[in-house]
């Protein structure tokens, strides 16, 4: 499976729920906002929704701004 | 000093610092407690999934400090738009700095899609704070559309060179219906004591703590120019003269025989 996370082509040998690539990351899930496809996804929805061959992530956090 | 009301909100601090910049976390916590702030900026970005980084969040006492996400970076109004909503779905109450600055050498804010932005996220049931060019017409069209404070620049960002728009912040002032923040460009405690005595209602500070050797005690030396500019303002100036005024008496001289 295919990904583009954060601009950048991933490769996964095995099918994925965003928990699981959060842990694969070791990403805190806490600390992350997951925005799929476009579509904004709650932290409630990390556990049911599974990824699919090309799809687009942005995983964000928040970092020191003025 | 007198409390600060925002979209309802009481603050007892008029300092917001931006925790952008800073040296270190602890660099950045010691800036915040010894400025007295009880309003903080962050941004948001990517992680960098190749090295990702402990948490800024984890620094910031959730109970001490509002949290207010800024969409800086973003071009136009649908980027901070984005930004703002993800801002929201990171668990943040739903207040946003708004920042529309396509030119990268100036970061000068985009007064058209900042405030096409604003109606939007005001609709939305964000608390707005839009980082604007201190134009006296925007202040009001932004008001009109709902927005919580307005957010004058003094100078562009990070160039620490005090009130360059003075003239048109003291009108922006005179005509404001909500909290006018002095932000961007404020360098010295002297540029922040400026604007409060002139009648801002708060004043926004980063750069002027991240760059320098000593954060803490610039924190405390720019409270106490908030706090002085304000005590000033709810004083009164006196009036300025062209002539000499005598402070002592005119009467009573050495050299006068009776």
């Amino acid at each position: 499976m295919r990904l583009k996370i954060n601009g950048q082509l991933q490769n996964f040998a095995q099918e994925l729920t965003i928990s699981q690539l959060l842990e694969q990351l070791q990403l805190v899930p806490k600390q992350i906002v997951v925005e799929l496809n476009r579509e904004i996804l709650t932290a409630d929805r990390h556990t049911t929704t599974r990824l699919n061959d090309g799809d687009t992530l942005e995983l964000i956090q928040f970092v020191g701004g003025g | 000093m007198d409390p600060l009301i925002i979209a309802g909100r009481t603050f007892h601090s008029r300092l917001m610092v931006g925790t952008g910049k800073f040296a270190s976390n602890q660099a950045m916590v010691a800036a915040m407690e010894h400025s007295g702030s009880e309003i903080v900026t962050v941004a948001l970005r990517r992680v960098d999934i190749d090295n990702p980084k402990d948490s800024l969040l984890s620094h910031i006492d959730p109970e001490r400090y509002l949290l207010l996400p800024n969409t800086s970076g973003a071009r136009d109004a649908d980027e901070a738009i984005r930004l703002a909503r993800l801002a929201r779905a990171a668990g943040c109450e739903p207040w946003i700095k708004l920042e529309v600055t396509p030119d990268p050498y100036y970061l000068l804010p985009d007064p058209i899609e900042t405030l096409k932005a604003a109606e939007i996220l005001v609709k939305e049931g964000f608390v707005v704070l839009p980082y604007m060019p201190a134009d006296p017409v925007l202040a009001k069209r932004l008001q009109e559309v709902g927005t919580a404070t307005v957010m004058p620049l003094g100078a562009p960002i990070g160039t620490n060179r005090g009130l360059r728009t003075r003239d048109h912040i003291a009108i922006i002032i005179e005509q404001a219906s909500v909290p006018v923040v002095v932000d961007a460009g404020l360098g010295a405690p002297s540029h922040a004591a400026e604007a409060m005595e002139m009648g801002a209602d708060a004043v926004l500070v980063n750069t002027a703590l991240a760059d320098t050797p000593d954060p803490a005690a610039m924190g405390r030396a720019f409270r106490k120019g908030v706090e002085a500019g304000r005590e000033a303002y709810l004083a009164g100036l006196g009036p300025q003269r062209q002539k000499a005024e005598a402070s002592s008496p005119l009467t009573g001289f050495l050299r006068n025989d009776r």
